[in-house]
């Protein structure tokens, strides 16, 4: 009873003894200097990957969907392996601008811009998929319910047309959630850059932001909507991409596990791949200051969650298996531990559920080379998630006399890689020309914010607190 | 700093906004209804290698559909008659008659006369005249009034949805199978209980799934 115990203070979000002007220049001077020698050479191999995408895009128009390696038990491959993983990634961006948001969790203004422009940029990438794998590529539109002579209507009943209506809300939900948050920025901009045509770009953009109070209130009120809208699309989307497998009657998808054990595993992957973009972007720009090393320990940290979620998943559908009694589940599970694919489960068990389970330590969790090599890892093992379940239980289903191996062709390979450059582009472009980080908010959450952070005189506090560094002279 | 804007943008975003939308809505609107079949191919009247008028034959002179239209009630195909059935006739009438010269010379040659398709349903789209006309469709219902026509003309959308209508709604077309190739034929008063009978009779259920006409 006698233990006592202390207080311990939260670490200032920005470290580095930064004023608000100091922060704005941080930022801002990223848009404003001269572009680097390495943005244009990282622009142009992303721009070459993105013409192969559009290469291989009117390859498989022209040719159709024989080019790739589906066959006959298997008619669900790399196409929506790649649109699950791409838009599982999208979902950290949304988690961390709305739910944190909502959970006043200050520590998301460091990375929720970025985030945000990932997911934009990752469902972008995974819209891709669903629109080219039809076939016919020019009737795409009958996904939509549009009034036409046949009498045509989507079928309601099917969850690919929930997907359809999941996605889109989605992407329009976080673009115009993106754009709110970036509409005092780009007036900051506005008012800094020194061309003609920057201000007047900047200035459309910024609709006319004078950082009015009125202003302010009716942007503080529209964000935390768009936050409640945002909340339930990150439960939701992936919930009804999961029921694209879990609402048919194959072995190995039929299972109410699904939904959130999606979720979990898109959160997981997201936040794995904040993590690899922001490790870089972090170092080129010199933002250790705002992306300061806590805040990959906590991005850690939901990485060990949701990771270790997802493996009681993969452990649970087995014990369902089990414990449900259905033959053929059994066996769908059975098969995928040591059927013809237990190369690719166990390499995603690796990925998934041993990997992040170094982050128990501190050490790791706070080490840089660390945390990005395992970023890496994991987004590796969600891929191959998504494609034991979708391959595993389609190549050995109920009639053995149907079953059959699944291998990509050179063209599955190609389109993936491709859409690494469609995402790479738009990402190069944001951080070249849009505010990475929310100066705004990111000012929010500094200490200087706090009404008590000066002294009676008005003076800066002494540094006593072994956390803060001495301010820099040279800033 | 002066202004970078005037002051008219303010409103600017509400009416691209507008704008963007009414487009959108134009684009579909048009779509649907000039782009319909029934705005682009109701109406179409090509000119046949024959000056051929429906309207004699058919009206004036009352010959019965199937005398040239003979597969009707066998097959999927209505069939075009050939030269010999129009030699029938045109072997002892108006044997010098200037528009008849094709035939006599197809007559000759044995090369058929190229008529012109009219009524086409796409190659996707499997459609069968027997299974329509022996359970009492008339060839007006899709046709229309032939007997009238110096030129025929088609007069029907032959839509997927102008099909979907009538495989959903078949009362008000059902016919006494006797008067199929009669153009004049005009439903009774009590034609919903006529219809309903017959469908419950030959146990009629239009299909309006893909397959029934997408094999």
């Amino acid at each position: 009873m006698s233990k006592k115990y202390e207080y311990v203070p939260e670490q200032p979000l920005v470290q580095g003894n930064h004023t608000f002007s100091s922060i704005t220049s941080l930022i801002g001077d990223i848009v404003e200097r001269p572009t680097p020698m390495w943005w244009y050479i990282a622009f142009g191999v992303s721009n070459l990957l993105l013409a192969m995408l559009l290469g291989m895009i009117a390859y498989l128009v022209w040719e159709g969907t024989g080019i790739w390696g589906l066959n006959n038990p298997v008619g669900w491959g790399w196409a929506i392996i790649n649109f699950v993983w791409w838009v599982g990634i999208g979902h950290a961006g949304t988690l961390i601008s709305a739910i944190l948001f909502l959970f006043r969790q200050g520590w998301r203004t460091a990375i929720n811009r970025f985030a945000e422009a990932m997911t934009i940029f990752a469902v972008m990438c995974a819209g891709i998929f669903p629109a080219i794998h039809v076939g016919r590529i020019w009737v795409v539109y009958w996904m939509f319910p549009i009034p036409n002579q046949m009498q045509m209507w989507p079928n309601f009943n099917s969850p690919l047309l929930w997907d359809v209506f999941a996605v889109s809300t989605y992407f329009t939900v976080s673009l115009l959630f993106w754009y709110v948050g970036l509409v005092p920025d780009f007036a900051t901009l506005r008012d800094r850059v020194k061309s003609k045509f920057g201000r007047i770009i900047y200035g459309f953009f910024a609709l006319g932001w004078t950082g009015g109070n009125r202003q302010w209130q009716h942007y503080e009120k529209s964000y935390l909507i768009l936050a409640g809208l945002a909340t339930p699309l990150v439960l939701s989307v992936h919930t009804i991409v999961s029921f694209d497998f879990a609402v048919s009657i194959i072995p190995g998808w039929h299972t109410t596990i699904f939904p959130p054990y999606f979720v979990a595993g898109a959160i997981f992957s997201g936040f794995a791949m904040v993590m690899t973009l922001m490790i870089i972007a972090r170092k080129i720009y010199g933002l250790e200051d705002i992306m300061t090393i806590n805040h990959i320990e906590k991005m850690n940290m939901i990485i060990l969650v949701t990771g270790t979620m997802v493996g009681f998943a993969y452990v649970m559908e087995f014990f369902i298996a089990w414990y449900g009694g259905v033959e053929y589940e059994k066996f769908a599970f059975i098969n995928r531990a040591i059927g013809p694919y237990a190369w690719a489960y166990w390499l995603m068990f690796l990925c998934n559920v041993f990997s992040p389970q170094f982050f128990w330590s501190k050490r790791i969790r706070r080490s840089v080379t660390a945390s990005f090599i395992l970023s890496i890892v994991v987004n590796i093992g969600m891929w191959f998630e998504r494609f034991v379940i979708t391959v595993t239980s389609l190549a050995q289903d109920f009639l053995p006399g149907s079953w059959g191996y699944y291998s990509p062709t050179w063209v599955d390979v190609l389109t993936y890689v491709g859409t690494f450059g469609l995402f790479f582009t738009n990402f190069l472009l944001f951080l070249r020309f849009m505010p990475m980080v929310a100066i705004a908010e990111i000012k929010m959450v500094m200490p200087q914010a706090d009404p008590h952070y000066y002294d009676e005189n008005g003076d800066e506090p002494v540094l006593t607190d072994k956390f803060a560094k001495k301010p820099d002279v040279n800033a | 700093m002066a202004q970078l804007y005037p002051e008219w943008a303010n409103k600017a975003p509400r009416s691209i906004l507008l704008g963007l939308i009414l487009t959108i809505l134009a684009v579909i609107l048009g779509f649907w209804y000039y782009g319909s079949p029934k705005h682009l191919e109701v109406g179409y009247a090509p000119v046949q290698p024959i000056d051929y008028s429906h309207k004699l034959h058919a009206g004036i002179l009352g010959i019965d559909c199937q005398y040239c239209h003979t597969s009707v009630t066998v097959s999927a195909v209505a069939s075009v008659p050939s030269t010999q059935t129009c030699m029938n006739c045109h072997s002892q009438i108006q044997l010098d008659s200037e528009k008849l010269e094709p035939l006599r010379e197809s007559w000759e040659t044995g090369k058929s006369i190229e008529w012109v398709h009219i009524h086409r349903l796409p190659d996707y789209t499997y459609f069968n005249h027997s299974a329509h006309v022996n359970v009492g469709i008339g060839c007006a219902s899709c046709h229309g009034r032939v007997d009238r026509m110096e030129v025929v003309m088609q007069v029907e959308p032959l839509s997927m949805g102008w099909c979907l209508d009538c495989h959903n709604n078949p009362e008000p077309h059902i016919r006494p199978v006797q008067e199929i190739t009669n153009m004049a034929w005009a439903p009774d008063e009590n034609q919903f209980e006529f219809a309903r009978m017959v469908i419950e009779k030959k146990n009629l259920n239009p299909p309006i799934y893909c397959n029934a006409c997408h094999r």
